[in-house]
């Protein structure tokens, strides 16, 4: 059984703070960290190499060479290996080219079963990447996922909807994104971190992969950032007031045409 | 403060942490309120690898000493000092073990501690033999190829939760502490059971009860070291676990201090914080400067005791001595930095000033200890004088 968790190193978003003047944020001196959805793939692919008794679960991140922290630390919760697609042409990648790029380090991998992700990166939230890999690779993918269990060459998931959920048998290989609610993550192992601290990282280039380098990139990003903004804040909303009895059937008369979904 | 931390017990230090905030914190005040046991993060340090950081590696342990227990108690107790026993007092039920143990025994007792299977208990006090260690009435009688336990063991931190017991009874009468002996008694053996738990002050997440023992059988091959040698395993052991109780006051401390400042910054009276009033800022640098100190002490004990000096008394104490003072009056600062808001359970405070008491008190209270200390400084003026120094 091959498992492999694609994983983004964010900002703290905890600790970002805007740029009035232009912005943009403020990165300077924010701590890096993976991004928390993607520590419930790392364990859900853990648990499923449990689960199999066998097996090896790799870890793959795209970015710069400072990345290689964020894949110790996979290493040091249990993680068997790491891979990081590092070179300056793959440099301002959108989630398109960022796509094509784990998508070609994924199948220099050979035969993988899963491909596991966080939903989204909290810094982007866009949620494509996940996806984008599945459709490049041409295998099954379900985003969503908050329940996985493993049954052969199949794997029973249940994808979180916002009226309840689904239950989806798909065959393997497919690549599932994950939700919160699917595990508890585990905290590294003192054993687990010093053996992260001596591992090796392959790092693989543009080079390495078989890739076409028009597609790369910033060059290979359809993408074009037009303006970014902070949305105004509206402030205040409808204050009723009075006495309850005065102010509940008022703002009763205001709801429910708005739950009919009769008003605009 | 890097406080020159191997690249190993820095690693230790962030790995507790992250123990400390990720998983204590959001159930340390449920825990100190409901006094249940805090099995879950027992887990948790299992998982860690934290549990054996004292212990050989030969017997499943990481290969650390004095130190590592020290790093991880601290960082530990800094978010909670109850939570934080059920790991300490392991390490203090474990060192008669890991001191006088045969390798047998060591093979034997050693190996699920370090992994976190089973948690261990110290039982000296009695309720008649407190700081008077050598009082202590519960028998041990040689019959056949057994000891026959007898007797009650009072306020044992750990006592109904771990499974190994290091156990000072006395083998034989009218002949003071060379009559005292230590055993290890496993949990479920005939005749040991438990009684009052007790319902305290601070602490509350550690357990702390009764041992009862009636008739209950041991092999003889439990016993540590040989018989007599009972009081010295108990204040040998001792030597090398009062740096952990010194490492949970500053803990206690630091956590007290850090809870303190971030108030102060953020309280305002008179238009302003209440950082900003010279009368609080002192307190706070004086608080500081008592941690600091504290930890310096506790850092230099577990060198000396890692260093595999025998002379570990004097140290050991002073640590203890000076870091659970500090504890006590850096927590009641820091409820009187909180003012009103300090009294209340709302803010955690008032739960570290409770915790930090029972620093002064078990392992030998501050008296002892400074007894302790007197003697050797004495013993040692007395030994340079009939050298002719
Ligand atoms: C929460 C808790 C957990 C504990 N855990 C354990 C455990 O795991 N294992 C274990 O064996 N014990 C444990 N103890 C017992 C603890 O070590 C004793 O309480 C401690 O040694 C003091 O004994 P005592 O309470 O009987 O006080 P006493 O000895 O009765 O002392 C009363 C007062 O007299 C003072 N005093 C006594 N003798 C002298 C002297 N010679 N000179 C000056 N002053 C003196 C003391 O300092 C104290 O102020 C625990 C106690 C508590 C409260």
């Amino acid at each position: 059984m091959r498992i492999v968790v694609l994983i983004k190193q964010v900002p703290d978003t905890t600790e970002v703070r805007m740029d009035r003047e232009t912005n943009t944020l403020i990165r300077e001196g924010v701590p890096s960290i993976i991004n928390p959805f993607d520590m419930y793939a790392l364990e859900e692919g853990l648990r499923m190499r449990e689960a199999a008794g066998e097996g090896t679960v790799t870890v793959m991140s795209m970015g710069p060479p400072q990345v290689e922290d964020a894949l110790r630390e996979a290493l040091s919760i249990g993680i068997d290996d790491a891979i990081l697609l590092s070179d300056r042409a793959f440099a301002g990648s959108d989630t398109w080219s960022t796509s094509y790029t784990l998508a070609a380090g994924v199948r220099k991998l050979g035969d993988v079963d899963v491909i596991l992700c966080g939903k989204q990166a909290i810094d982007g939230d866009t949620a494509q990447v996940g996806p984008g890999v599945a459709r490049l690779l041409g295998i099954p993918q379900v985003a969503y996922v908050k329940a996985a269990a493993l049954d052969g060459a199949e794997c029973t998931v249940e994808r979180m909807m916002e009226d309840g959920h689904d239950v989806l048998r798909v065959p393997l290989p497919a690549l599932f994104t994950v939700v919160k609610d699917i595990n508890e993550p585990r905290l590294p192992s003192l054993k687990g971190k010093m053996k992260a601290k001596k591992a090796e990282i392959t790092v693989w280039g543009a080079a390495d992969l078989d890739v076409d380098p028009a597609e790369l990139g910033l060059d290979g990003s359809p993408t074009r950032v037009m303006k970014i903004f902070a949305p105004e804040l509206k402030a205040g909303g409808v204050v009723f007031e009075g006495e309850t009895e005065e102010t509940v059937p008022k703002l009763v008369e205001e709801l429910l045409p708005i739950l009919r979904g009769e008003a605009q | 403060m890097s406080c020159f931390l191997t690249e190993e017990q820095q690693m230790l230090k962030d790995l507790c942490a992250q123990i400390a905030r990720e998983k204590i914190l959001p159930v340390r005040e449920e825990l100190d309120e409901s006094g249940e046991f805090p099995w879950e993060i027992v887990k948790v340090f299992a998982e860690s690898d934290i549990c054996g950081v004292y212990i050989p590696e030969e017997y499943g342990g990481f290969g650390g000493g004095a130190m590592e227990m020290c790093v991880a108690t601290e960082e530990l107790s800094r978010v909670c000092g109850g939570i934080s026993l059920s790991f300490a007092a392991t390490a203090l039920g474990t060192y008669p073990i890991l001191l006088f143990g045969s390798d047998e025994q060591k093979k034997k007792y050693l190996p699920p501690i370090a992994a976190g299977e089973k948690l261990a208990a110290f039982a000296l006090t009695e309720a008649n033999a407190g700081s008077d260690a050598g009082a202590i009435e519960t028998t041990a009688v040689l019959d056949g190829d057994e000891y026959v336990i007898n007797g009650t063991k009072q306020w044992i931190t750990n006592g109904g939760e771990a499974e190994t017991y290091t156990v000072v009874a006395r083998t034989k009468k009218g002949v003071g502490i060379r009559g005292i002996s230590c055993l290890i008694v496993e949990k479920d053996t005939p005749g040991f059971t438990f009684g009052k738990k007790e319902n305290k002050m601070g602490i509350r997440a550690s357990a702390t009860r009764e041992l009862i023992f009636q008739d209950c059988r041991v092999p003889k091959e439990n016993l540590l070291g040989r018989e007599g040698m009972g009081f010295m395993v108990a204040m040998k052991t001792f030597d090398h676990s009062r740096p952990g109780v010194a490492a949970q006051a500053v803990g206690i401390a630091q956590g007290a201090l850090d809870e303190a400042v971030k108030y102060a910054r953020h309280r305002e009276q008179f238009g302003q914080p209440v950082a900003s009033f010279q009368g609080l800022q002192f307190m706070l640098a004086d608080m500081a400067t008592q941690v600091e100190a504290a930890r310096a002490i506790v850092h230099q004990a577990a060198r000396i005791v890692d260093s595999g000096s025998k002379d570990l008394a004097k140290i050991s104490a002073m640590a203890k001595l000076f870091a659970s003072d500090v504890a006590m009056s850096v927590t009641t600062d820091a409820v009187q930095v909180l003012g009103g808001y300090g009294y209340m359970k709302e803010y955690p405070v008032e739960k570290m000033m409770r915790d930090a008491k029972i620093t002064q008190i078990y392992e030998g209270t501050n008296q002892i200890q400074r007894a302790v200390i007197a003697s050797q400084v004495i013993k040692e003026s007395a030994a340079k004088e009939k050298r002719g120094e």
